[in-house]
């Protein structure tokens, strides 16, 4: 016999009340990475030593720009789950816990609209 | 073995390397003063040492996050495998921040 309500079975989020979706959305974005990294070291390989300039002329392709966007925010956003994931294990007492959790999320999304915002301002040539 | 928990160390360095990339480019769009900034510090020998161990980072969180969606699909579970596999991606590792890097430098002419 099973404790389980036929709702709760239906909706199969478990005691946590997330499901999968954290595990999820974590290898959707590792999976998204994968070449997006690929393409950023070669990038940052190739400008080496490079000035403003040369950088600047580099995000003005409407490609690397866009690929870069998509670096930063699929990267941000893996940041931000994988932190979490740390915190959980790592830092015990909810007042802590809470107070991390907050900071983890504000600074990845600070990280990632700072570099969305440079990216667009690169591309649209300002 | 340790790859678990250099999954975590590697990926809490990257998060530096994320906040640096970031510093990097909004500098670009700010002006030659604050590029200046970035370059002279990512330049200077402490620089070039903690560019590095992202970069090692990188290439060790890359591959073992590799490693981890093999695993997922359900593959490669045998621990003669999974040593195999874990001593795999460090070495892979190692001698792909090394490639890049000579890469890069040789492109300064510092070979």
């Amino acid at each position: 016999m099973s404790l389980r309500t036929p709702l709760g079975k239906v909706r199969g989020l478990g005691s946590a009340k997330e499901g999968t979706q954290h595990f999820w959305v974590q290898r959707v974005s590792a999976v998204a990475l994968i070449p997006l990294t690929l393409w950023l070291v070669a990038e940052l390989v190739c400008l080496t030593g490079a000035g403003r300039d040369e950088v600047l002329d580099f995000l003005s392709s409407p490609l690397q720009a866009i690929l870069m966007l998509l670096l930063v925010i699929a990267g941000f956003y893996h940041l931000k789950l994988g932190i979490q994931v740390i915190l959980e294990d790592y830092v015990h007492g909810e007042g802590a816990k809470l107070v991390t959790s907050l900071l983890n999320t504000f600074v990845c999304f600070a990280g990632g609209a700072v570099s969305v915002f440079a990216v667009l301002k690169i591309a649209f040539g300002g | 073995m340790a790859t678990s928990i250099l999954h975590r160390a590697s990926g809490v360095a990257l998060g530096a390397g994320a906040l640096w990339l970031a510093w990097w480019l909004i500098a670009a769009a700010s002006g030659d003063e604050a590029f200046e900034c970035v370059q002279g510090f990512s330049t200077s020998p402490i620089g070039m040492i903690l560019l590095f161990g992202v970069t090692l980072a990188l290439m060790f969180h890359l591959l073992n996050g590799i490693r981890h969606l093999v695993w997922d699909l359900g593959h490669g579970f045998e621990v003669k495998t999974a040593t195999t596999s874990g001593w795999t991606v460090i070495i892979l590792a190692v001698v792909l921040a090394l490639v890049a890097w000579g890469i890069g430098l040789s492109m300064m002419g510092a070979f």
